[in-house]
C-alpha cells in the first residue's frame, strides 16, 4: 500500500489530532470553545483552523500545484499572525503533521521512509510558504496603521495642499 | 504577535502548550499591541480629572497615587450605592457561560479574561471581598480576592479590551449588561489618572473645541467648503449651507470623523446634497460640532458636560428639533442618557418632518432624530427622486452598528433606504446582524493604532461573516451608520477580506439622488466613474 492510500484511510484520525495540537497554542480554558468547529459565525477559529487543515492534508495527498494550498495556509497563518503567538507559536502547527503522521505509521516506518522523505519536503516547502504569509500579514498591521493616520487627515492634508499626485510613469 | 524570546538552540525544547493555571493564579500581562498609550496629564486636568501623571502602561511601576486602594475602594462604593445596576450585576452572575463564547474579542484573542462572565469576575471578586459578608469571611472559596496592584493592572488592561457593545448581554439570562460594567471600571481607573490618550485627548479637545478633533469653526467650514466644491464638480450645483444660523427650523449634528475622515467624508457629502435637494431650513453648528461622545468612556459625568452642548447650542439657535447623522455611540448616548441628563428640551418641539409632514413619535421626549429614520420616511412618502442604477457596481451589505442595534433598536430604516437606492443587497447570517450584530472590534475609544492587534483580533467575528457574503454573493460594499466604523471597518476589510470597501448609508443616498439642475453625472462621490460612464471623463 502506497503512503498515501494509509494518510486517506487515516485522514480523520489524523485531522483529529492534528486540529487538537494547533490548538494547544491557546490556553487551556479557551480551546473547550474553540472545539466546537462546526458553528461557523460563533467560533471563526476553530472552524477556520479545521477547514485549513483539512485542506492543506488533501493537499498533500494530491497532486496539484502549490498554488492550490497556499489561500488554505492563509487562512490560518492570517489568524495566528495577530494572535498573542510568537512567530514559532504561530506556524509550528505545520511541523507538527510530522510527526503526528510518523505516530500514525508507527510500525511500517520501514517499508514508507522513501515516501516519508517526500512527504517531508512537501511539508517542508509548505512551511516555507507559511513563512511568507506570515511576514506578509505583519507588513500589513503595520501598512493598516500608515493607511488610518493618512485617512484620519486626510483632507485637512488636502487643504495644506500637501496631497500630490505621483506619476509612476 | 507576542514576542519571541527563545534562542535557536532552544526552539526544538519549546513547549508550545501554555500553562494551565486558574485565573485567579494567572497573573496580568500588559503585551505590546493590546493596549492603548496613556493618556497625557494636561489632557485629564483640562476637564479637571483627578491624578493625571506621567505612567506607560508597559512599565512595572504606574506612579499610582498614595492610598490609591482607599480612594477606589469609597469611589466602588460610592458607584454601587448610586447605580443600582451595578450593584445587581455585582451579585446575580450564576456563571451559566451563556455570554462566554458571545463576545468578539474572546472569539478572536482566545483569552479566557475576555470571556463577558470572566471580565466581569475581576471586578466582582473585589466586590466580594470588601463589600460582601461571605467574601470577607470566605475570601477565595467565595471567590473573593484582594485589591493589589496586579488586580489593579488586570482591570486596566481587560476593560480597555471591551467595547461595551453589549453582545454578551443579549444572551443572558438575567441580561446582566457587561457594558455597564466597564463603565463602572474605566470610570474606576479613570479616578487614578489611568485614562488612555485616545479617549482623554478628544475629550479634552471637544470640551475646549467643540469636537473630538479639536476643530476650530473656520476649519469645520473650509472643510464643508472643500466638499461643496466636489459635489459642485460632480453635480455642477453649487450648494450654499448655512453655519450658526439662528432661526433655522432644524440643527444638524454629526460625528466630527465625517469632516476629515475617510470615507466618512463622503458620506458628509451626502447629507449635504440631500439637505440642500430638500431646501431643508437647517443649520450646522460649529460649536456643537460633534454627535460623538468620548466622554461616555471615562465618567458618567463628563458624558453629560460634552453631552450639554447640543441642547446648549439648540436653545441659542432657536431651532425646533434637531437631526442627527450616522454615528454609532453618539445614538445610544442620546437615546439612553441625553433627555436624563440634560433633558427634558421642552423649549423644543416634538420633530416634525417639513417634508412629509410625519411626527417623530419616538423622539418625542428627546427632540432628535436619526437621520435614516429621516431618510426612510421620504423615500417611503415618494419624495426623493432616486437612480439606483448608480449604485448598481456595489453589492452591499450592511453592518449593524452595535449602539444603533442594541442601543436603540435601527434595523429597518438603514436597510429600507440601501433596498431603495441599491439593487443589489445581500444579508449577512443571521446570528451576525441586528441584535446579535458582532461590533467592528474598535468602539468605545479603542480605534487608536498603536492597539492593531487587539483590533484585528476584535474585529475578526465581523470580517468573518463579510468574507462569507463577500466570496458567495460578490459582495463588495460594508455600508454603516457609524462614524467609527467606517474608519476601522476598512482597516479590517484590508486585513481579512480585501477588496470589500465601506462606505456610510448617506454616500449611496448621495450617488442615487436625482437632483434638480444637475448635469449628467458621470463620477461618484469618490470622484470615480459611474458604471457604464468610465470613458466619459
Amino acid at each position: 500500500m502506497a503512503l498515501k492510500d494509509f494518510l486517506s484511510r487515516n485522514k480523520s484520525a489524523i485531522l483529529e489530532r492534528w486540529f487538537e495540537k494547533a490548538l494547544e497554542s491557546y490556553p487551556a480554558d479557551t480551546t473547550g470553545f474553540l472545539k466546537q468547529r462546526r458553528r461557523q459565525f460563533a467560533n471563526p477559529v476553530g472552524y477556520t483552523t479545521e477547514k485549513a487543515l483539512e485542506s492543506i492534508f488533501d493537499w498533500l495527498l494530491q497532486d496539484k500545484g502549490f498554488d492550490e494550498v497556499t489561500p488554505h495556509i492563509d487562512d490560518i497563518v492570517r489568524i495566528r499572525a495577530i494572535q498573542d503567538l510568537a512567530p514559532s507559536q504561530a506556524l509550528v502547527f505545520l511541523f507538527h503533521l510530522k510527526s503526528l503522521i510518523r505516530e500514525r505509521v508507527a510500525g511500517e516506518l520501514q517499508a514508507f521512509s522513501a515516501e516519508l522523505r517526500d512527504l517531508d519536503s512537501r511539508i517542508d516547502a509548505l512551511s516555507l510558504i507559511s513563512f511568507d504569509i506570515y511576514m506578509k500579514c505583519r507588513e500589513k498591521v503595520y501598512e493598516l496603521k500608515a493607511n488610518e493616520v493618512k485617512n484620519r487627515t486626510y483632507r485637512l492634508l488636502q487643504m495644506a495642499n500637501l496631497v500630490c499626485e505621483v506619476d509612476e510613469g | 504577535m507576542a514576542k519571541f524570546t527563545a534562542k535557536p538552540d532552544e526552539l526544538s525544547k519549546i513547549d508550545f502548550t501554555p500553562p494551565r493555571t486558574r485565573w485567579m493564579e494567572t497573573p496580568v500581562e500588559i503585551r505590546e499591541h493590546m493596549f492603548c498609550h496613556a493618556a497625557k496629564p494636561k489632557e485629564l486636568d483640562v476637564v479637571g480629572f483627578p491624578n493625571g501623571h506621567e505612567w506607560r502602561p508597559q512599565d512595572e511601576d504606574w506612579k499610582l497615587p498614595e492610598n490609591w486602594e482607599r480612594m477606589l475602594l469609597e469611589k466602588m462604593s460610592d458607584l454601587l450605592g448610586k447605580y443600582r445596576s451595578f450593584k445587581v450585576f455585582m451579585d446575580i452572575c450564576v456563571r451559566c457561560g451563556a455570554c462566554a463564547d458571545k463576545c468578539h474579542f474572546f472569539i478572536g484573542t482566545g483569552d479566557p479574561k475576555n470571556m463577558p462572565v470572566l471580565r466581569a469576575e475581576l471586578m466582582r471578586s473585589v466586590y466580594r471581598k470588601n463589600f460582601t459578608a461571605a467574601g470577607k469571611i470566605l475570601r477565595k472559596i467565595a471567590g473573593a480576592r484582594d485589591l493589589t496592584v496586579n488586580v489593579l493592572k488586570e482591570w486596566w488592561y481587560y476593560f480597555y479590551q471591551c467595547t461595551e457593545c453589549r453582545r454578551c448581554s443579549v444572551f443572558c439570562p438575567y441580561g446582566i449588561d457587561q457594558a455597564e460594567i466597564t463603565m463602572m471600571g474605566r470610570e474606576l481607573t479613570n479616578l487614578l489618572g489611568l485614562n488612555i490618550g485616545w479617549i482623554a485627548g478628544p475629550v479634552a479637545a471637544c470640551y475646549m473645541k467643540g469636537n473630538h478633533l479639536g476643530l476650530e469653526p473656520h476649519t469645520i467650514t473650509s472643510s464643508v467648503e472643500f466638499f461643496l466644491d466636489d459635489i459642485e464638480t460632480i453635480t455642477g450645483i453649487r450648494i450654499n449651507p448655512s453655519f450658526n444660523r439662528k432661526g433655522a427650523e432644524i440643527l444638524f449634528v454629526t460625528p466630527s470623523g465625517d469632516l476629515f475622515a475617510n470615507p466618512g467624508t463622503y458620506t458628509a457629502m451626502g447629507y449635504l446634497m440631500l439637505f440642500h435637494e430638500l431646501g431643508l431650513d437647517y443649520t450646522w453648528s460649529t460649536y456643537a460640532s460633534e454627535g460623538g461622545n468620548f466622554g461616555f468612556f471615562t465618567t458618567n459625568e463628563m458624558a453629560k458636560r460634552l453631552n450639554s452642548k447640543i441642547y446648549a447650542e439648540a436653545k441659542r439657535l432657536g431651532v425646533k428639533w434637531v437631526l442627527g447623522g450616522e454615528c454609532g455611540h453618539m445614538w445610544r448616548v442620546l437615546h439612553q442618557y441625553m433627555d436624563t441628563w440634560n433633558g427634558p428640551a421642552d423649549f423644543l418641539e416634538v420633530p416634525k418632518s417639513p417634508i412629509t409632514g410625519t411626527v417623530f413619535e419616538n423622539a418625542k421626549s428627546t427632540k432628535m432624530v436619526h437621520i435614516t429614520e429621516f431618510t426612510a420616511d421620504l423615500i417611503k412618502n415618494g419624495k426623493l427622486k432616486l437612480d439606483p442604477s448608480r449604485n448598481d457596481h456595489l453589492k452591499v451589505t450592511f453592518h449593524d452598528s452595535c449602539n444603533t442595534a442594541r442601543g436603540m433598536g435601527i434595523f429597518e430604516e438603514p436597510r429600507y433606504v440601501i433596498k431603495n437606492v441599491c439593487k443589489h443587497f445581500y444579508e449577512m447570517p443571521e446570528d451576525t446582524i441586528r441584535e446579535k450584530t458582532f461590533c467592528c472590534g474598535s468602539g468605545t475609544g479603542l480605534n487608536a493604532s498603536e492597539n492593531m492587534e487587539l483590533r484585528l483580533r476584535g474585529g475578526f467575528a465581523r470580517a468573518n461573516a463579510v468574507r462569507f457574503v463577500h466570496e458567495h454573493y460578490g459582495v463588495n460594499m460594508l455600508a454603516n451608520v457609524c462614524a467609527i466604523d467606517r474608519a476601522t471597518l476598512s482597516t479590517s476589510m484590508d486585513y481579512w477580506v480585501p477588496g470589500v470597501g465601506v462606505t456610510g448609508v448617506h454616500e449611496l443616498v448621495g450617488n442615487a439622488l436625482i437632483m434638480k439642475g444637475e448635469k449628467e453625472r458621470t463620477i461618484d462621490l469618490r470622484m470615480e466613474p459611474l458604471p457604464g460612464k468610465e470613458g466619459a471623463q
